[in-house]
């Protein structure tokens, strides 16, 4: 689960990890009162941030003012500017894809001096097993550059399973960054609480870029990602909370509610299949018959008829789709209940209304698939029925062509 | 022979009155699994399935010798089952729950490593040595004995291979489900090394996915090692790349792990790489019939 930069400071602080005064704002009053605020406390600089769920806000821009998501400002006045400008537009940026996303809310904060820029990620290393700290020198947006380009630049350490992060790796990363005097300890500090925060809230990803020094020798994170692993949510209710729904794909928030597991794609063949690797499997022989996948869905293990009927409904919501392809390997479940299932739905009249032009494959494999193949060939309805996986893909080319 | 479940099993059932414990173990008992026992807190001394119910894995191994279990206990409880398995000598854990938090993975991969055992999963369909056991979730009727060892992350994209293997008249020395977490136990590495040294397995059938690097580290152990024939599938060609936030996963994978890179690094290992999920077993069939 992802959540917002704002958000994720508020935790950091809670750690004591040190962030620059800020405060989150939804409209252009509140981005000009949170400035008024932090310059009584001192702020001469403001630095006005976008809050979406995605990386390279500063070299974003939005659709319609083209404004950048993040921008420092020198005055109250400027502040409110860009407020205006960047409040609901859609902010574009490297990992938004070309859609963008729908600028909600700002964070204000106080523009503090930087002496110096540096890279740390914390994440699980899934090639060992073992969750690894990173740092770097070469701090902003280029990161990924440096890692591939010149890969010593990133110093790592990785944390033994069932230890903390052990003082002398925490030193050696705040060495690594070069960091003297009063810096290098509050770097390691910095580190230290820093991890502590990563393994007390379940995250999976913690990245800093960028850890800045100030003139003072002071360590802040600028900026802080954080996102936390799904699957622990269920001991951690106060970050399950923060969870946004604005951000999310409106589709795919529906399809939680009806527990499946959907992503929304741009093309054209529909697919609902059992299993994520099926799952992917289909989408790619889809697009080897000559079409493009329109979405990623797995129904999961029981492809009844209430998922089936589930599945349809999302799907048809996307006016691009021109034919669905399910795809189900019944191996407990049998295949002639899931065309029952599946005849079921297809007949059920909001979704029978919808289905007039779009022709539907079903691929029933596995357990009763000859009996599956029957029910289905003998429905009178618009459904091809097949039972080797070759020959749905032949049925796909069929019905594109 | 085989690998890891065989004739020599002696399993037990980790959550064995529950729902899913209960009906999988009914599956097992009746596919021919030498299942020994269970192992619900509480519940120790009841008989369930015909089966003596402990109350703790110890108990099951020191009563019953079990050197094997399955684990379907809820996700905030099965990384303390996989170390009491762990803890009590088992020698094979096969952990089928889903959604284990990582940070629980992280030590309880740790805990099983220390004691020598080996863990397959979690989040995955388990292992089955056609006709002698089966240990795992997976439909037993569509495997048949055989020289094909084969390994999988998913668990329905693993039944549709087996199922083009066995109608391509290839049956299944061993079938291993390795999972698809973040941290998983016995990984394609491994089971590629167990597959090399078993007698009874001629040819490797692959399945791969797009993340990590798993795949591309079996390759790089295949060029240098393997001698038996493989056919790899990669599923993943068309599946975005996703929304991201931050730089730090693209940093570790280093490039690797989409599945063009994977493809290619199978390739250069003389791997042949199947581009359509629907030919791999019309795949292996030509292979080993031209070799």
């Amino acid at each position: 689960m992802k959540i917002h930069e704002y958000q994720a400071k508020e935790i950091l602080k809670s750690y004591d990890v040190a962030v620059p005064a800020g405060i989150a704002a939804t409209t252009v009053e509140e981005t000009v009162e949170a400035a008024k605020k932090l310059k009584e406390e001192g702020a001469t600089l403001f630095v006005v941030k976008a809050q979406i769920h995605a990386g390279g806000r500063g070299k974003g821009r939005t659709k319609k003012n083209n404004a950048k998501g993040v921008v420092l400002c020198k005055s109250i006045d400027e502040v409110r500017e860009t407020a205006e400008s960047l409040l609901g537009d859609v902010l574009v940026t490297i990992q938004t894809g070309e859609e963008g996303q729908l600028v909600q809310r700002l964070y204000v904060t106080d523009g503090v001096d930087i002496e110096s820029e540096f890279y740390l990620g914390i994440l699980l290393d899934r090639a060992e097993s073992k969750n690894v700290i990173m740092v770097s020198t070469e701090g902003g947006v280029e990161i990924e550059k440096v890692a591939e380009e010149t890969p010593e630049k990133i110093i790592k350490e990785w944390i033994e399973p069932g230890m903390d992060l052990q003082p002398n790796q925490a030193r050696r990363l705040a060495f690594a960054l070069g960091l003297e005097g009063d810096a290098l300890k509050k770097g390691i500090k910095f580190i230290q609480r820093l991890y502590r925060c990563y393994v007390e809230t379940d995250a999976n990803m913690v990245e800093i870029n960028p850890l800045i020094v100030t003139p003072d020798n002071d360590v802040y994170a600028l900026d802080a990602k954080v996102a936390f692993d799904d699957n622990a949510l269920f001991r951690h209710s106060d970050i399950a909370e923060l969870k946004d729904e604005a951000e999310e794909n409106p589709y795919e928030l529906e399809a939680q509610k009806y527990n499946l597991n959907y992503i929304k794609l741009d093309g054209n063949v529909g697919c609902m299949v059992n299993g994520a690797g099926l799952a992917m499997a289909t989408m790619d022989i889809i697009k080897l018959s000559g079409g493009e996948p329109a979405n990623f869905l797995d129904v999961g293990g029981s492809a009844n008829v209430e998922t089936v009927k589930n599945g349809f409904r999302i799907i048809l919501e996307d006016p691009n789709v021109k034919a669905i392809l399910i795809n189900i390997f019944g191996g407990i479940v049998r295949c002639d209940r899931v065309a029952n299932g599946v005849i079921e739905a297809v007949k059920d009249p909001e979704i029978a209304d919808k289905l007039d032009s779009v022709p539907i494959i079903v691929r029933l494999q596995g357990t009763n698939a000859e009996e599956a193949k029957e029910i289905i060939d003998n429905s009178d309805l618009n459904v091809i029925s097949a039972v080797l996986l070759k020959e749905a893909a032949q049925e796909v080319s069929n019905v594109l062509a | 022979m085989s690998v890891l479940v065989g004739n020599d099993t002696r399993l037990i059932v980790q959550g064995f009155t529950g729902s899913e414990g209960s009906f999988h173990a009914e599956q097992m008992i009746e596919y021919g699994t030498n299942v020994v026992g269970g192992v619900t807190p509480k519940k120790g001394g009841q008989t369930h399935l015909g089966k003596p119910v402990f109350n703790t894995v110890a108990e099951a191994v020191e009563k019953e010798g079990a050197n094997a279990s399955i684990i379907f206990v809820p996700p905030a409880f099965a990384a303390d089952a996989i170390t009491e398995a762990a803890f009590a000598g088992i020698e094979v854990i096969i952990c089928i729950t889903e959604g284990i938090p990582v940070k629980d993975m992280i030590t309880a991969k740790q805990v099983v490593n220390s004691h020598g055992a080996t863990l397959i999963g979690p989040n995955c369909p388990g292992v089955i040595t056609p006709g002698e056991a089966k240990v795992g979730i997976m439909p037993g009727n569509i495997f048949t004995p055989g020289n094909v060892g084969l390994i999988s992350r998913s668990g329905t994209l693993t039944y549709e291979a087996v199922d083009q293997l066995t109608k391509a008249g290839l049956g299944q020395s061993t079938a291993i489900g390795i999972g698809g977490d973040p941290v998983i136990g016995t990984t394609h590495l491994d089971a590629v090394k167990l597959f090399q040294d078993d007698p009874d397995t001629e040819s490797i059938v692959l399945i791969g996915e797009i993340g990590g690097t798993a795949e591309e580290e079996a390759a790089a152990y295949i060029k240098e090692h393997v001698n038996k024939p493989v056919v790899a599938f990669i599923a993943g060609s068309t599946a975005p790349p996703g929304r991201r936030m931050g730089h730090a996963g693209a940093i570790i994978s280093g490039g690797k792990g989409t599945a063009q890179a994977k493809k290619k690094a199978l390739a250069e290992a003389g791997i042949t790489v199947v581009e359509s999920p629907a030919e791999i077993g019309v795949t292996l069939k030509s292979l080993l019939e031209t070799a």
